[in-house]
């Protein structure tokens, strides 16, 4: 059998796809995490407790509506969105012009009151969610069983982040975005309503968060403390791939979670630290991250 | 300033020169419960514990010799380092004669050393390392519950009896983990059995994946999870998707809680054969307490180790009505060895040198959705290990106190 770094060419290949998997997380949350950077200039520390919500919305609509799988992931964005469309009008819009820490700190705060509040409805050790029958099962690739839910994760995480990475910037309303985040003073006065445009963007972030928290409640308990887990690995991603970077956030998540994945077959032990030791790397060889522009 | 100096100075000469009788350090006795409030092991440990703290002490009539009782809490966020700050400053500055509770064996291992340096009391439950009865083990410390190595006798042996016969563990890497590890390869080897391999995952993951799939390809029979909490409910969710049980091979889960269960739902969790010293439907004792317990928590039942705080916490008592005093912690422990025990959790049992509290341990396998009448009705008994044969002998711990 072929070897690759004294491991099997097969089991190499199963990790690669597993990193893959994982990295289509982080590339969801950090792509929401850098479109909110990109036009608010807010560092949303909230994004991992909106992730949970989105987790929870999904079990809720099941538990107390009926509302199956496909009903969640199309609602549970949208409800967890409007509440992020609440917070963007009642908190964060005074916070404008501001001092980045303050967004910051209010983001944080909310984050942890979140937690408390669902840690305090629903204890620690979370809520089970079955993977949606039509996607049970998987298939045997010969190097690896691939779960078939697993394989949908990936696809529709890649065709989300393209579909945000194109809306971005191929299309008018796009342009009209990125016009905002240089001078949105002047694409005021071009007649945009840029602070409507801002609210609508945090909340499609927000929204992008919670549909991950849908992917996710299958695979992780849904758990009041599945985002807290996560945010720290993902603002590490966002800032390896440059702040405010569209394609930045999402070619590093991916390549990320591949990195992450090797390291848990040749150290494991290191593999929670191995994402912060890249960060500190690239921070000291490129501090505007790697597709991020300095200045 | 000089004030309090000098009240402080006549209260010392008063102390001193008090009657030994009803001597309570700080006119009342303090109980801390120091877990895991907020984190992966809250729903194990968290306010159950204290909760179960709180009826211990109502039970016993919220006085010992007339003295009150005060039960205080906080969260270790399962950090040694912030676990001993918090030790520290309870035993030095707060007036807390006891710690009871501490999961995280980390953390437990290093509150167990600052309760020996200031003569205080440590009763465990939350923990599980045996070394804390083993060669850390220390004359101010109780182990109530369990630990991994009567986690390891039970399930270890029951599962290579039955043909688990190789092994490959998946395995926390702390403490705790390396410990159950250790502990039950050391069952699997001797019952002729064999480990193929192991991998150790970082505190608090939440995807197994990958580790499952090196488990995979071992080929192993059996796959031990020497973890807890919401580490043990990820890895068995996700062996379930990877098709691992289907493709023949088996899980073992070292350390499971009914919490866990709970969260796993039956349909994940049917089948899972671990070892626990308490289930709620046990006998009509355990389920008074229970019914009492459920019904301050919002429903949810007790886990062991919430019992055993309840069990630990009303011994504790029994021994310092007897001695008349807390200020002396080993005192206060040699005490509790030499009464036998006896509550409506546990039964009657001991305490033995070592600091090992010895009662039964068993052998449950949760129940097929079908099986189950209800709410909390998971478990079946399988088999029920005696004291003497539950837990490590005496002669094996290298407890320097043993010698």
């Amino acid at each position: 059998m072929a070897e690759l770094l004294g491991i099997p060419a097969p089991v190499l290949f199963g990790q690669l796809l597993l990193g893959l998997i994982n990295g289509a997380f982080y590339a969801i949350l950090s792509l929401g995490l850098a479109v909110i950077f990109g036009l608010l200039n807010i560092i949303n520390f909230t994004h991992g407790a909106q992730y949970m919500m989105g987790a929870f919305t999904a079990w809720m609509l099941l538990n107390h509506l009926g509302l199956g799988y496909w009903w969640a992931l199309l609602l549970a964005p949208l409800l967890v969105g409007f509440t992020g469309i609440l917070i963007e009008r009642l908190l964060l819009k005074r916070l404008a012009g501001l001092d980045h820490l303050y967004g910051l700190l209010l983001t944080f705060g909310l984050a942890l009151v979140i937690q408390g509040l669902f840690r305090n409805e629903f204890g620690s050790t979370g809520l089970p969610y079955a993977i949606p029958p039509e996607l049970r099962g998987g298939q045997n690739l010969g190097f690896m069983f691939l779960p078939n839910y697993r394989a949908w994760v990936v696809g529709v995480s890649l065709a989300v982040c393209l579909a945000t990475w194109l809306v971005i910037e191929k299309t008018r309303l796009g342009s009209y975005l990125r016009a905002a985040t240089e001078n949105p003073t002047l694409v005021q006065a071009m007649g945009i309503d840029v602070p409507r445009m801002v609210t609508l963007t945090y909340g499609f972030g927000v929204a992008l968060a919670a549909f991950a928290g849908v992917l996710a409640a299958p695979i992780y308990q849904v758990s009041p403390l599945m985002g807290a887990d996560l945010i720290i690995v993902v603002f590490a991603v966002v800032v390896i791939g440059g702040m405010g970077s569209i394609l930045g956030s999402i070619v590093t998540g991916f390549g990320l979670g591949v990195i992450e994945g090797l390291t848990k077959v040749f150290w494991p032990e290191a593999s929670s630290t191995v994402i912060f030791v890249i960060m500190a790397i690239v921070l000291l060889l490129r501090p505007a991250g790697l597709f991020g522009r300095s200045g | 300033m000089r004030r309090s100096l000098l009240s402080a100075g006549a209260a010392l000469l008063a102390l001193s020169t008090a009657p030994a009788m009803a001597d309570f350090t700080g006119g009342k006795v303090r109980i801390g419960v120091l877990n895991d409030q907020s984190s992966l092991y809250a729903d194990i440990t968290g306010q159950g514990s204290v909760v179960a703290a709180r009826m211990a002490v109502e039970d016993f009539g919220s006085k010992v010799k007339g003295t009150p009782i005060e039960v205080t809490f906080a969260d270790h966020q399962n950090k040694p380092d912030v676990g001993s700050n918090i030790a520290r400053q309870w035993y030095d500055t707060d007036g807390v004669d006891v710690i009871v509770d501490v999961p995280t064996s980390s953390v437990a291992l290093a509150i167990n050393e600052i309760a020996r340096e200031k003569n205080k009391v440590f009763l465990v439950s939350g923990a599980a390392t045996s070394d804390l009865t083993g060669p850390k083990c220390s004359p101010n410390t109780v182990h109530w519950t369990y630990d991994t190595w009567a986690l390891a006798n039970g399930t270890g042996s029951a599962i290579v009896q039955t043909g688990g016969d190789s092994w490959f563990f998946l395995t926390a890497d702390y403490a705790f983990g390396h410990a159950l590890e250790r502990d039950t390869e050391a069952v699997v080897l001797k019952s002729g059995g064999k480990v193929l391999g192991k991998v150790r995952h970082p505190l608090n993951t939440a995807d197994f994946s990958s580790y499952l799939l090196q488990a995979q390809g071992s080929k192993a029979k059996i796959i031990g999870l020497a973890n807890a909490g919401g580490d043990t409910i990820n890895s068995i969710k996700q062996a379930a998707e990877f098709g691992i049980v289907a493709g023949g091979q088996n899980l073992a889960g070292l350390l499971v809680f009914i919490s866990d269960v709970h969260g796993l739902g039956l349909q994940a969790a049917q089948g899972l054969i671990f070892t626990e010293s308490f289930y709620w439907d046990l006998n009509d004792s355990t389920r008074a307490w229970s019914k009492r317990f459920a019904e301050r928590m919002g429903g949810r039942m007790p886990t062991m180790v919430q019992a055993g705080v309840y069990a630990a916490v009303t011994h504790y008592l029994k021994a310092l009505d007897a001695l008349g005093s807390d200020a002396d912690g080993k005192a206060v422990v040699a005490k509790m060895k030499e009464t036998p025990t006896d509550d409506p959790l546990f039964g009657k049992g001991t305490i033995r040198k070592d600091g090992r509290k010895l009662h039964p341990m068993y052998l449950f396998e949760v129940k097929k959705p079908a099986e189950s009448k209800g709410p909390w009705d998971y478990y079946k008994l399988k088999a029920t290990i005696p004291a003497d044969k539950a837990f490590r002998p005496l002669a094996e711990g290298n407890c320097p106190l043993a010698q």
